[in-house]
């Protein structure tokens, strides 16, 4: 068995509708678990008092954030060179998920950082190219919408996805190259110094897990939704030229 | 039920509504689309076998 069969639209319909049940489920525990564990069932911290529940929601957001793009430049590298059309209706499905996970670490950032930082914003590495990879998702979203030929709208997003990695890979390593930022480095380390401490990380990883499981059933019922469409305008074209 | 927040109350309760209202929407609206499409897709489908 290959990957490459998943490319067929017909055999992605019949696998992905036998794996969103379990997808939906998985999803709705862990979320369920991670959320109330967090939320409910950790201390406050000594350096962020209760403020420490927020990285339960800002954390995986962010994290997903930034893999959702990565997904979308596999999938538009896949469809760049091999020209599978699921793989462009996949990096197009992810976007707006993508677009929302972004949304939610920019918010609950400022909603954080005002108590800690005392202010909303700043002009952050990690947070300004953040925003921009924001601005990436919108200028996406807008690109596939904008183009009437899907073929072309897929050529193109798949460009400007090449070019926003540059800004995904830097939202989450740019507290590596400048220092100067007022956000803190990685939440989650190998280093058993640097990371956090272990009654936060278990519900953490949960609900890191939980928004990844959120991200690939949303990306599996909405690429089904974008292969029906893809389908219902080429019957409408046949029926036209018929 | 609710943990005592203190003074950060505000700050953690309202990122919680709004990552979950969002997350909920997002959900409600792909899956919305998803029925409608679907739909859409049987109508279409429905006519051409109809026509043939």
């Amino acid at each position: 068995m290959s990957l490459w069969e998943y490319a067929n639209p017909v055999k992605f319909m019949r696998t992905s509708r036998a794996l969103l049940p379990w997808f939906w489920g998985l999803t709705l525990v862990s979320l369920a678990v991670g959320l109330v564990w967090g939320f409910f069932l950790t201390p406050e911290a000594e350096n962020f008092g209760s403020t420490v529940k927020i990285i339960y929601v800002h954390v995986p957001s962010a994290l997903m954030a930034i893999n959702a793009w990565l997904m979308m430049l596999v999938t538009s590298l896949i469809w760049l060179i091999r020209r599978h059309h699921v793989s462009a209706l996949a990096a197009r499905a992810a976007a707006p998920i993508g677009l929302t996970m972004t949304v939610i670490a920019l918010i609950t950032g400022a909603i954080w950082g005002e108590p800690m930082w005392g202010t909303y914003w700043a002009w952050d590495p990690r947070l300004t190219s953040f925003l921009i990879l924001f601005l990436f998702y919108l200028g996406y979203i807008a690109l596939w919408e904008a183009i009437e030929n899907p073929d072309a709208a897929a050529d193109l997003t798949s460009v400007l996805c090449l070019v926003g990695s540059v800004f995904a890979i830097l939202s989450r390593y740019a507290v590596n190259f400048w220092n100067q930022g007022l956000h803190q480095g990685a939440t989650m380390s190998l280093d058993k110094e640097e990371n956090i401490a272990n009654v936060y990380w278990l519900p953490l990883v949960i609900t890191m897990v939980a928004f990844g499981l959120l991200f690939v059933t949303l990306v599996l019922v909405r690429t089904r939704t974008e292969i029906r469409a893809r389908r219902i305008k080429a019957l409408i074209a046949r029926e036209r030229m018929g | 039920m609710i943990p005592d927040l203190g003074k950060y109350a505000g700050a953690v309760l309202s990122s919680y509504a709004i990552s979950l209202g969002l997350l909920i929407l997002l959900v409600a609206f792909s899956v919305w689309r998803a029925a409608r499409v679907r739909r859409q897709l049987e109508e279409v489908e429905a006519r051409r076998k109809s026509d043939v």
